[in-house]
Order: structure tokens, then sequence, then C-alpha cells
């Protein structure tokens, strides 16, 4: 099995420090050190995690006016962002239904684009095929390391003075500790943090030096999940997907004012009527009343037992102190606290419809 | 007074008619951090192999299976409120649900502790 998986920079590091290495995305990623979950969760949101997601994929887009090439993938308003400012996007398919989520930054001459691993050949593919004009370049000899929670600006700045000036959804190029990287002060714990492109070869060594702090611990996949959900972020593949548009996931935020009225995206014409006409069903947070976790895939039915929706992501807040949620339910149901079921292994539980985020994100605004 | 376990890693202590079930230091080593148990009530009767407990943890929901048949006659209610017990004292204090022996000859079918160190061993 494992020779079938790909490996990232650090695998040595993350065996020789006692993950416990699962099969993620065709990578073998460590899902947890000997510290487990639960503390590794509250290690970052109270002090500082270091995650290796060097299986996600980084490439620059370049090209004459690229912002307006990216804009006939993605509602995002590219055009706007400022140089070097970084924001959350969608790649579109024709039927309205999300691709994937992407980050995209604004480096002037070029965009730096970070997509999942699950879908980075497919996505790579779809770009380099929709816009021949341009040239993708695929960055294969970079590394990226997430550096998240409260202490993450103090311990960063220590190997590179002044990045810890750098504001939310920003980009820079520092030397942190004399390796030239590529930093961006963003992340999915909803935590303040950093996200570090780094040279394939010098990975390892800036890992173990930010592990050597005192703040700073390795932190798995299965926190990495459990993170993301508190603070209400979507897992590609399980909230959102090909199946899902913008604003049944919740994501209108991420469809920019002036894209509404161009268009000139794939699948506008469904996010349009999405947003005219309203939606069927869409995506809210779901609190468990009692102490059971619903996992994905658990059918939410209303008070009358008829089924209204499915947990798409569920599991135990180590933050929140207890179940948490995402799901879609009929629209009727959306609003927050409207009483619900859980259907859990045969027995009905009862929930309700909560705010999302469980857990508030903090991230550093200047 | 006996132990015996089964190859889904719980662990069976026999006193006469009765028996205490609980998952090993193995189980929930791998299991990691648990959030959620619940056991059967008391009257409840299984046939062996059924699914009599659920555990989770942070990661997974497991079942817990029931090693003989035989009738509940207590549910760890600590569990409800620590789940965590079964973390730090599996074969103690984390213990799931006591039950009667409703046929004696199944305890032949589960393995002594040599038996099942030997099993987890061939596991790793």
């Amino acid at each position: 099995m494992s020779d079938t998986l790909k490996t990232t920079p650090l695998h040595a590091l993350h065996v020789e420090l006692g993950g416990k290495m699962v099969a993620f995305a065709g990578y073998d990623m460590p899902v947890q050190y000997p510290l487990g979950i639960l503390k590794e969760h509250l290690h970052t949101r109270e002090a500082c995690g270091l995650f290796d997601v060097s299986h996600m994929g980084q490439a620059l887009l370049k090209g004459a006016d690229v912002q307006s090439a990216i804009e006939s993938l993605t509602p995002s308003d590219i055009k706007s962002l400022p140089i070097d400012g970084i924001r959350y996007s969608l790649l579109m398919n024709d039927e309205g239904g999300i691709r994937d989520d992407f980050m995209v930054t604004n480096r002037g001459d070029h965009l730096y684009i970070v997509v999942n691993a699950a879908c980075k050949d497919a996505d790579f593919a779809h770009i380099a095929a929709s816009l021949p004009d341009h040239t993708l370049e695929i960055l294969e000899d970079r590394a990226l390391l997430a550096l998240q929670g409260p202490k993450a600006a103090e311990v960063l700045n220590r190997f590179a003075p002044g990045v810890d000036q750098l504001i939310f959804m920003n980009m820079g190029e520092y030397d942190i500790a004399g390796i030239p990287c590529l930093v961006s002060r963003s992340g999915y714990t909803g935590e303040d943090g950093y996200e570090i492109s780094v040279p394939t070869a010098q990975c390892e060594e800036l890992a173990r030096k930010l592990l050597a702090e005192a703040e700073v611990e390795a932190i798995g996949l299965g926190a990495r999940d459990s993170l993301r959900l508190e603070v209400g972020l979507c897992l590609y593949g399980s909230d959102i997907d090909t199946t899902t548009s913008p604003i049944e996931g919740s994501l209108n935020w991420a469809v920019g004012k002036r894209r509404r009225e161009e268009g000139g995206f794939p699948g506008h014409d469904v996010v349009m009527k999405h947003l005219a006409d309203g939606v069927e069903r869409k995506r809210v947070g779901i609190k468990p009343l009692g102490r059971a976790p619903a996992r994905a895939h658990t059918e939410i039915a209303d008070m009358d037992g008829n089924v209204i929706g499915e947990i798409t992501s569920g599991g135990f807040g180590p933050s929140f102190g207890g179940p948490v949620a995402m799901g879609y339910v009929k629209t009727d149901f959306a609003k927050v606290g409207t009483e619900i079921q859980l259907i859990v292994r045969g027995k009905t539980m009862p929930a309700e419809i909560a705010k999302l985020p469980f857990v508030p994100q903090r991230y550093y605004k200047g | 007074m006996t132990v015996k376990y089964t190859e889904d890693h719980e662990w069976v202590l026999i006193e006469g008619d009765n028996a205490t079930i609980g998952i090993t230091e193995y189980a929930q080593n791998a299991l990691g951090d648990i959030v959620f148990v619940e056991v059967p009530e008391a009257g409840t009767e299984f046939s062996q192999g059924d699914d009599a407990a659920v555990v989770e943890s942070v990661k997974a929901a497991s079942e817990v299976y029931a090693p003989i048949s035989g009738e509940i006659t207590e549910g760890n209610a600590a569990l409800e409120d620590e789940p965590a017990l079964v973390n730090t004292s599996p074969e103690g204090d984390g213990w799931f649900f006591k039950m009667t022996i409703g046929d004696a000859a199944e305890l032949e079918d589960l393995m002594d502790e040599k038996a099942y160190n030997e099993f987890c061993e061939g596991l790793d």
C-alpha cells in the first residue's frame, strides 16, 4: 500500500516524530502524532502548531492581464485584489457547481495559487487547458508549511523580523532563518498564522527549526480537520463539491459583487438564479444537543421525522467542548435555532441549526 | 476470577456467572482520545457478536460487540460524563458493561492473556 502513496519532503520527519501515517489524497500523511488529536487541536488554539501541507498544489499563473484571465474560471473579484493580497476563490463548472476551492494571490505580473491535493492534477489540467495563452508553472520544487495559532507571529518573527507586521490575507517574501520563503498570513484553522512556501530542499531544515521552539508542536491531519470544522470552513469534497453551487454552500461572499453583474465565469446563470430565486437547500452549522458526535452522511430529519438533509462534516469540537457538524438542509429549516433531529445508528438525536463558526475566528487585521 | 480477550480487543472479566466487559489498552491506544461512549441498559439481552456499545474517538465511531451471549446487568454510567476514563483506565474504571454469562461454552472461544498478547504482536 504505502509504496503506491506519494510522500512529502517531511515524510521521514513525520515518522521520526512518531506520526501515525494514513493515506490521504494519494499521500502518506500523519493523521496525528503521539500528543493525540485532542491535545494537538487545543495546543494550536492556545499556542502554535506546525502543519505539513506540502501535498497541496502550488503554481504560478503567468501571462498578459492574468487577473482578468483567472476571472474566466472563478466568481471572485481578482482584478480588485491589491498587490500581494490573497483571496479565497472557487473554480467553477458550467452547471454552477464547484470543481475546487483555492487561494489566489495577486503577485502583480503573475498569480500564486494553492489548490487542494485531491484535485490538483485535475485543477492544473483545467486551468492550463482553459487559458492556453497563459503559462501555468507548477511549483514541484516547493513544499508548504502552515504555522498556526496565537503564538505563530511571535515564533516566526524570531526567524524573520518584521513578519509579524504582515496583515491577514497578505503575502510577502521573507528570509526565514536565512531560507528564502513566500509567506502568507493565512491558514485554515481559524487562528492567526502563516502558510510558508519553502524550497523543497530546505523544508525539513525549516520545520526542525520551528519545531525546536518551545511553543510549537507538530500537528496532524486529524486536528487540522477538527480545527477547520469548528470555525465553519468547508472541506472540499465533503461540504462543497461539483453538485453544490456557491449559494447552496453559503459561500455568497466568495462571489464578487462586480462579478454578479458582469458574469463571465462558468455557471454564472445558475449562481444568479440561486441568488434571485433562493435555493432549495443550504449549508448550515448543526449542533447535536447530546454528547454523541454525528458524522458525515448522517441523515437530518424535521421534528415529524421527514428527511430534510444530510451532515457533510461532523465530529467532536475539542475547543467547543462538544459535538459540532455542518450539513445541508432544506432552506425552510436553515434558520439558526431551528430544532431538527439526527438519525444516528437508527435512533433519533435532538439537534439544532447553529450559527457558524462554533469557535470565533481570530485573525490579525493590523 | 479469570480475564479473557476477544480479537475485537475487548477484555472479559469472569466472576462466577457474571462478566464485566471493556476494551483493552491496545484498543484505547489505537482509537485515541475517546469523546463519547454509549453503553447498553440493564435488562438488554444480547447474543454473542451483537452490537452492544458504541465508542467514539475524535476520529471515528466504533462498535463494541457482546463477546458472549447474556443479559446486561449494568452499564457504566460514569462513561457518559467522563468518556476519557476509557483512555486513562481502560481495564479499570473505564469498563463498559456487566452481563450474565448465558452460555459458558462461549467462553472457550476467547483468548487468554498470553494468546491475546501474541495476537496483538502479530498486528503491529
